[in-house]
């Protein structure tokens, strides 16, 4: 067993530059993330928790402190780590096949092997009979699925998710939530959740990180334990601890109506 | 997908109601034409309009079939055709290939930006007898005419296309460690393909203004050349035919861009 956290987030800031000044985004961010954990992270609007993500994928550079991965220092982005944009991203014009294996093509891995796997994946997850179905012909839950096969499709060890429900209405986005949370366990997959709903966060994750106000510091993380029997987040949101939890987070997030 | 209960009365009788009214606007449309060639005739032979300016339909028709029997008339046809096609082709990959470098350089889309708008407000037909004392009296200057009519537009709106490409998308495809190269091949350009065939559609009316133009400046042949010809020598039923005919081909080459369109934006 490899020893020390899969993911480690040592002393992250970040300062964004632009003609109308600067602002800083995060603030001396340390966490870090085990294998197959599944964390989410809250915080207010605009505090920085998408620049989080996008400095772990290696998609923007921290202004200080570094990201580590398996010991490796992130520098850009790797197939180690899967990124859900928010809303699915599928391209309209690519079938549900060839929206699948985009990743691959980038990283040149399309061979038979690697296409088996997302065929098998495609089976187990219902979306076979689409395979050559454009986007549009699909429904939310199952585009949503199937931009988590094409992200499975490289094989990331790290799964992260970016809002990635949003575009969907309430009823199908707890669907989803339940199908992903079980696709990314079942996969064995870790997972970083960013959300705006408390409810989400909670249902879904063994930590629930969250940030103060930007720039964005943590201000608290909770380890998660509900006591249900179903352990599905719509199960989940039926345990006794559900309530407690959400009305802390509620007052650490400080949401005033104004 | 509609449901495929059995059609109630209701709808049938409302698709009824929708196909005669489509047949109605299509009749109206078949008498207007009717009724404005009728008219046009009627008042050439009554003499209220003298068919020596303002030919006539019987004129027409007869004119036709002499240039039908000497064969020049496919010539024609074809030269300004050609002109044409190779003008809105031209103008439209010249066009999106610009845009490409602009997109792939910030820098220089920035230093270029004011003479592109510049470019794109000067009337392009102005530029007609530079293009003729720099190419020569012939169909390059002419192919050169309808290219330029197209071009800038072209750069502007497919550049603009590029730049309207969801971010989010370009994020995805970073994330999976794609080049600039592959972000360019497998996004930017497949996302604006619609965009592209819109430019190609305006392209095709551009370039035939382009291409007569030229032909009325220098040409010997082809159907602006027809219609100056005519116009000097007062035979307007020469002029007139060539509209006429030009109108078809304009009408015809649209549709085909419009067939190509449905064809490559089967995913929509
Ligand atoms: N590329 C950028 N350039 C300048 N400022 C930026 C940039 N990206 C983000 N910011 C600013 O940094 C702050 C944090 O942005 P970020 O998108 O990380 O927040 P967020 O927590 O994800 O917000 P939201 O909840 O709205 O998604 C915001 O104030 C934003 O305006
Ligand atoms: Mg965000």
């Amino acid at each position: 067993m490899r020893a020390g956290p899969l993911v480690r987030i040592e002393n992250v800031s970040k300062t964004y530059h632009s003609p109308e000044g600067e602002i800083s985004a995060l603030q001396d961010i340390s966490l870090n993330i085990a294998e197959g954990e599944f964390v989410s992270i809250v915080g207010p609007s605009g505090c920085g928790k998408s620049t989080l993500l996008n400095i772990i994928a290696g998609l923007t550079e921290p202004s200080a402190g570094a990201v580590y991965i398996k010991g490796q220092k992130v520098t850009g982005p790797t197939s180690l780590v899967g990124y859900m944009p928010q809303s699915d991203q599928l391209f309209e014009w690519r079938t549900i096949w060839r929206n699948v294996l985009l990743g691959l093509e980038v990283l040149n891995k399309v061979n038979s092997e690697t296409k088996m796997q997302a065929e098998k994946m495609l089976r187990t997850y219902g979306l076979y009979e689409f395979r050559k179905a454009y986007p549009s012909q699909l429904s939310g839950g199952m585009r949503q699925r199937a931009a988590l096969i094409r992200t499975l499709a490289i094989n990331p060890e790290i799964l992260l998710l970016d809002e990635a429900f949003s575009a969907l209405d309430y009823q199908t986005r707890l669907v989803v939530a339940d199908e992903v949370k079980q696709i990314i366990t079942r996969e064995n997959k870790t997972a970083i959740l960013v959300t705006h709903d408390i409810s989400e966060a909670i249902s879904m994750a063994d930590r629930v990180v969250v940030l103060t106000k930007r720039p964005g510091k943590i201000k608290n993380i909770h380890k998660i334990i509900l006591t249900c029997e179903s352990h599905t987040p719509i199960g989940c949101r039926e345990a006794v601890e559900f309530r407690d939890y959400f009305n802390r987070i509620w007052k650490e997030l400080d949401v005033h109506a104004e | 997908m509609p449901n495929k209960s059995p059609i109630s009365q209701e709808h049938l009788a409302y698709l009824r109601s929708k196909k005669v009214y489509k047949k109605r606007v299509i009749a109206a449309q078949i008498l207007l034409l009717v009724g404005f060639i009728a008219f046009w005739e009627l008042a050439a032979v009554l003499r209220w309009i003298d068919p020596f300016i303002t030919s006539q339909p019987t004129g027409i028709v007869r004119t036709l079939i002499a240039l039908h029997r000497e064969g020049s008339l496919y010539r024609h046809i074809g030269v300004t055709v050609l002109e044409t096609v190779a003008g809105f082709t031209l103008g439209t990959l010249m066009g999106t290939v610009i845009a490409i470098v602009l997109w792939w350089s910030d820098f220089l889309a920035e230093v270029l930006d004011p003479y592109l708008v510049v470019l794109n407000s000067l009337p392009k037909v102005a530029l007609g007898p530079i293009l003729i004392v720099w190419l020569g009296q012939g169909m390059r200057a002419i192919v050169a005419m309808a290219l330029f009519v197209s071009l800038i537009v072209t750069i502007l709106s497919v550049y603009t296309g590029f730049a309207q490409v969801d971010e989010n998308k370009i994020k995805l495809l970073k994330s999976f460690g794609a080049t600039k190269w592959q972000i360019l091949q497998k996004v930017i350009l497949p996302a604006s393909v619609p965009t592209i065939i819109a430019a190609l559609k305006i392209n095709v009316g551009l370039s035939w203004v382009g291409a007569i133009v030229g032909e009325f400046l220098v040409s010997r042949a082809g159907l602006g050349y027809l219609i100056v010809y005519g116009g000097q020598v007062f035979r307007l039923d020469l002029v007139m035919t060539s509209v006429i005919i030009l109108c078809i081909a304009a009408a015809l080459m649209y549709q085909l861009v419009v067939i190509f369109e449905k064809k490559v934006l089967k995913w929509q």
